[in-house]
């Protein structure tokens, strides 16, 4: 159990650095896949099976196929992949890395003084839905209308005569 | 079992790669890609939690993650190809004015 978490960790870590590191969005949403699929993998370790088969089928099988296709249509060649190389030269990364490490620093103070650790426990699929259809009925409505005004401002946005 | 630290420095970790592709890099498609990391991190968190105390509710607010990444990619992905309409690159900062230059 114990290696296949860090294993997985360390897969999702590694992909996910190379995909915000590439040139090619194509490549770096490959890689995005890969690091959602081992994503999958530790929410299964951690005891939450539906979560893993939601990560799979929704994020990495339906969201991120809507991603690859709109960059397919973005039509980018090679010219695009040169312009983004020269976009990513080192001293970019130089400011945001400084920002980036201090927000780690305290991030793991916190967690370091945080509680003592605890047991875990496996959450089964039938306890999710009873309780998500049950008491945070409203919060599924909401989401329904969130997931509806999506719908509508993208039909709107992609209209051929705006 | 793992210690539930374990989950929440890589959820910390994600998160972090996440926020810094969000400032190093000018092109939108890797802009929205890093918001969906975050996204992501924070979902992992909420499962962390969830298998902490044993409580259904992590994964609830996963799926409404999911939910509002799902929303918010649509219109993201939708923005993205109009600029295209509109110019040649993908270049953030070459639409920070909203309108056409004066």
């Amino acid at each position: 159990m114990i290696a296949v978490f860090y294993s997985a960790a360390a897969l999702t870590l590694v992909t996910t650095a190379l995909a915000i590191t590439r040139a090619n969005p194509v490549h770096a949403l490959m890689f995005f896949v890969i690091s959602l699929l081992g994503m999958g993998v530790i929410f299964f370790d951690l005891g939450a099976p539906f979560a893993a088969a939601l990560e799979v089928i929704v994020y990495a099988g339906a969201i991120m196929v809507l991603f690859l296709f709109v960059i397919m249509m973005l039509s980018l060649d090679k010219a695009a992949e040169r312009r983004e190389r020269s976009w990513m030269a080192k001293p970019i990364w130089v400011a945001p890395i400084a920002l980036v490490g201090m927000l780690g620093l305290e991030l793991v103070r916190v967690m370091l003084h945080g509680a003592a650790a605890g047991a875990a426990h496996e959450v089964s699929p039938q306890v999710v839905g009873i309780r998500l259809f049950t008491s945070d009925m409203a919060a599924v409505e909401l989401a329904s209308m969130l997931l509806l005004a999506g719908l509508v401002g993208a039909f709107h946005l992609g209209r051929k005569d705006l | 079992m793992i210690p539930w630290q374990m989950p929440a420095v890589l959820a910390l970790m994600l998160f972090l790669l996440g926020l810094l592709g969000l400032l190093a890099r000018k092109n939108l498609v890797f802009v929205l890609m890093s918001i969906e990391i975050m996204l992501n991190a924070a979902g992992l968190l909420f499962v962390t939690a969830g298998m902490r105390w044993g409580n259904p509710d992590g994964q609830i607010m996963l799926i409404f993650v999911f939910n509002l990444a799902g929303a918010e990619l649509a219109l993201g992905l939708v923005l993205i190809l109009r600029l295209r309409g509109r110019m040649t690159s993908l270049d953030g900062d070459a639409a920070v004015l909203l309108r056409d230059r004066p």
